[in-house]
């Protein structure tokens, strides 16, 4: 089958390639792009440990082809920290407040974060939970993520962090 | 999991993709939103040899009003139709179930027309499109028709259809204004098909029910449209007896699988419980 031609930007870079039309994204990102942080987990779009933003919407990359990415404008975890390795509010956010435990689901976790937070600066837990639906955590229960999401919405609103009382 | 291979086409037009579509036959699959297609050729449980995708083509997106009805183009996203404030407006019920549908991600790219195209008796657009009376604008290389909702499904996965057509738009007749409307839907966990829901539009006249119409999803082979209970129901108060009977008439239609989701006799009734529901939900929300 002949291979097709794809052109888009990644992380600010743009990448131009030949795939087969067959390749799954997540498997261009980690395999040709070597950008390794977005996770296979299920492999089925259950999980959302492959999620990346693309066009400004949270996608699950195991499911969907390459070349429908042509042309698209896609960030995943290895854009977020600053160029002198500051971290990212999310990413503080999860280390602060003991956001994660293995460690899998975060680059999924933290992509899904940031475009929830574009679209709703001040989410409430429950608009937080229900934003992170389709990530799956099997470590922390989540309570953690929900706060670790909390703090970065306060830092970059330029509020203090107020952790709720149990 | 890997695909197999296929060669990818990115038409621009109705026109060309209908063409390229009746030029593949068995071997083309059209491609939406893609997240029923693309598992389904990770498993390599489909291959087609040729894909393609809609998603280029301008004139299958968007939501606009014409005359009476409401025409949704195929392409656009659930989560296109959660932000619509014309359907939010106009028809409500299509926010309340594009927010139960799979999770955030899914929304982002699941489409309208691949929801009801794709005959999935899982899938929860069908039941409220048989609810709300809604057409589908189908283009294939003959030329271009429209079929009814309630007359689209033949059984799972099989449709009116014909090989090389694709649906293009779903338009709705825009329901009276202060309708109640409810879908109420139960799942295992966020982003499972329904064990059982429903769908309910209604209207009132004096605390009467002038007008009812109501969609099941996933207890059949195909959505079900509950005639005989929306008929008990109408002229009611929507009193508890009454309700009683409608519930009863609409588990008498269904025959949901014995499935991870439970054994059929605990689905059918959660049907009536979801009915019920629906029916008290549409009838705080219903003005008149």
């Amino acid at each position: 089958m002949p291979k097709s031609q794809v052109s888009m930007q990644v992380n600010g870079k743009a990448v131009d390639a030949l795939v087969e039309p067959r390749t799954l994204l997540i498997h261009f990102l980690r395999e040709q792009l070597n950008l390794t942080g977005s996770h296979i987990g299920c492999d089925t779009s259950h999980c959302g440990a492959c999620t990346v933003d693309l066009d400004g919407k949270s996608v699950k990359s195991c499911t969907l082809f390459t070349v429908q990415a042509n042309g698209a404008d896609i960030r995943t975890i290895e854009s977020m920290a600053n160029a002198d390795g500051t971290l990212h509010p999310l990413q503080e956010g999860f280390r602060e407040m003991h956001g994660l435990q293995c460690g899998f689901c975060t680059p999924g976790m933290i992509m899904r974060a940031y475009r929830l937070l574009q679209e709703n600066k001040s989410p409430t837990e429950g608009e937080i939970r229900f934003g992170i639906a389709g990530n799956l955590c099997r470590c922390t229960g989540y309570q953690n993520i929900v706060k670790a999401i909390q703090y970065a919405a306060a830092k970059i609103n330029g509020v203090p962090f107020q952790e709720a009382a149990e | 999991m890997i695909p197999g291979a296929f060669a990818y086409h990115r038409p621009t037009s109705v026109k060309e993709a209908i063409n390229l579509l009746a030029q593949f036959g068995e071997e083309g699959r059209a491609l939406a939103g893609g997240h029923s297609l693309i598992p389904m050729m990770k498993l390599r449980l489909a291959t087609p040899q040729h894909l393609v995708d809609l998603a280029g083509i301008a004139e299958l997106k968007g939501i606009h009003a014409d005359g009476r009805d409401i025409v949704i183009g195929a392409m656009t996203t659930q989560h296109d139709l959660i932000a619509s404030e014309l359907l939010s407006a106009k028809i409500p019920i299509l926010r309340e179930t594009s927010l139960v549908i799979a999770d955030p991600q899914v929304r982002y790219v699941g489409t309208l027309g691949g929801n009801v195209a794709n005959g999935d008796p899982g899938n929860d657009m069908p039941a409220v499109m048989v609810c709300l009376g809604a057409s589908y604008h189908v283009a294939g290389k003959t030329g271009e028709r429209r079929i009814a909702a309630r007359e689209f499904y033949r059984s799972a996965y099989v449709t009116r259809l014909e090989p090389g057509e694709i649906v293009t738009g779903i338009r709705i007749p825009v329901p009276q204004a202060g309708h109640g409307y409810a879908y109420e839907k139960l799942k295992r966990k966020i982003g499972d098909y329904a064990t059982a829901a429903a769908a309910v539009i209604l209207s009132l006249n004096g605390g009467n029910v002038a007008s009812c119409s109501i969609g099941l999803t996933n207890l059949a082979e195909t959505a079900l449209w509950a005639v005989e209970a929306a008929k008990i129901l109408t002229g009611s108060a929507l009193d508890a007896a009454t309700v009683k009977k409608a519930v009863a008439a609409a588990e008498a239609i269904t025959t949901p699988a014995n499935d991870a989701r439970g054994p059929a006799h605990y689905r059918t009734k959660m049907a009536g419980v979801m009915l019920a529901r629906a029916l008290a939900h549409a009838k705080e929300r219903a003005r008149g």
